[in-house]
């Protein structure tokens, strides 16, 4: 049985927009955040920047799961991150997970997928750097 | 909304208005999103520091997820801004690169600037500082899509 992922290892921001941690898919945390005001771009969408939220906090929840799991506790500090709007957010639960494609000792690489209703259709995804002190 | 279409006509894009229409409710209107500044071809905006916006437990600096959405709200104002017009667009892409943390306890400024736009695209560039344009926070690059007949116009009526 895979651990869930603390919620308390949200922060403020991603508390706060309404984030949460949806269930773990693979042993990483599938996070999830309902349409709401908090959220909404153009009306009766999701604004681009809320969607990069939910994709950036799942990439750093899905590397500070198996960091932790390795018995590391770094600080993460953000290099970049490059999102891809693939179809408009409607007025639905989104979900996100990350997965790592690199992991060294300094950096890590990320991939994150963002959908609604059909995990097989996205609506974004985002390709995140990270380096961790 | 209604006193445009008593006036007959939108006029030519501005950055101050459309500022107040969009930042009092929504995503932007959360963030506590302010207008700034703006020029011919490029609208500055500002990220308030607040708490509940932090990244890190232990700090007290703005996490990126903000700094993101200010990015491309300054993005679309700045297409808009130079083509004096307000007509949808989406976001097909955004980069950001992060070259330090803003400081504590500091608004977040976005300064995005539209450097190209064709019929159907629009490429904007800009930098996040908290004070100093010289001495940035971030940069950001991006290119929008301009939605000039959308299919789904019907859709939105509902919406």
């Amino acid at each position: 049985m895979a651990e869930t992922y603390p919620a308390d290892h949200l922060p403020a921001y991603a508390r706060s927009l309404g984030i949460t941690i949806d269930r773990m898919e693979n042993d990483l945390p599938v996070l999830t955040v309902d349409f709401g005001p908090n959220v909404e771009g153009r009306p009766g969408a999701f604004h681009g920047g809320a969607t990069a939220g939910l994709l950036e906090n799942a990439g750093y929840a899905a590397l500070r799961t198996v960091l932790l799991r390795d018995g590391r506790d770094p600080v993460l500090k953000p290099i970049n991150i490059t999102v891809q709007y693939l179809s408009a957010g409607k007025q639905k639960q989104t979900y996100a997970l990350g997965r790592i494609t690199r992991l060294g000792r300094r950096n890590a690489i990320l991939t994150v997928e963002a959908w609604q209703d059909d995990r097989e259709r996205l609506i974004a995804s985002a390709v995140m750097n990270i380096l961790m002190a | 909304m209604s006193e445009t279409s008593k006036s007959g006509a939108l006029g030519p894009f501005d950055p101050v208005q459309a500022c107040k229409f969009f930042f009092r409710h929504g995503h932007s209107g959360w963030l506590g999103l302010r207008y700034s500044d703006h020029g011919e071809n490029w609208v500055q905006l500002e990220l308030p520091w607040r708490e509940d916006l932090l990244g890190e437990p232990h700090s007290s600096v703005l996490a990126s997820g903000p700094i993101v959405s200010l990015m491309d709200m300054a993005s679309g104002m700045s297409i808009w801004q130079t083509s004096t017009t307000f007509t949808p667009i989406a976001t097909l892409d955004l980069r950001v690169d992060y070259q330090r943390p803003a400081r504590e306890r500091t608004s977040v400024f976005g300064r995005v600037e539209c450097y190209r736009s064709t019929r159907s695209a629009a490429f904007v560039r800009g930098v996040a500082h908290d004070g100093d344009i010289d001495d940035p926070v971030a940069h950001v690059a991006g290119v929008f899509m301009t939605i000039a007949s959308d299919p789904r116009q019907k859709e939105r009526k509902d919406g």
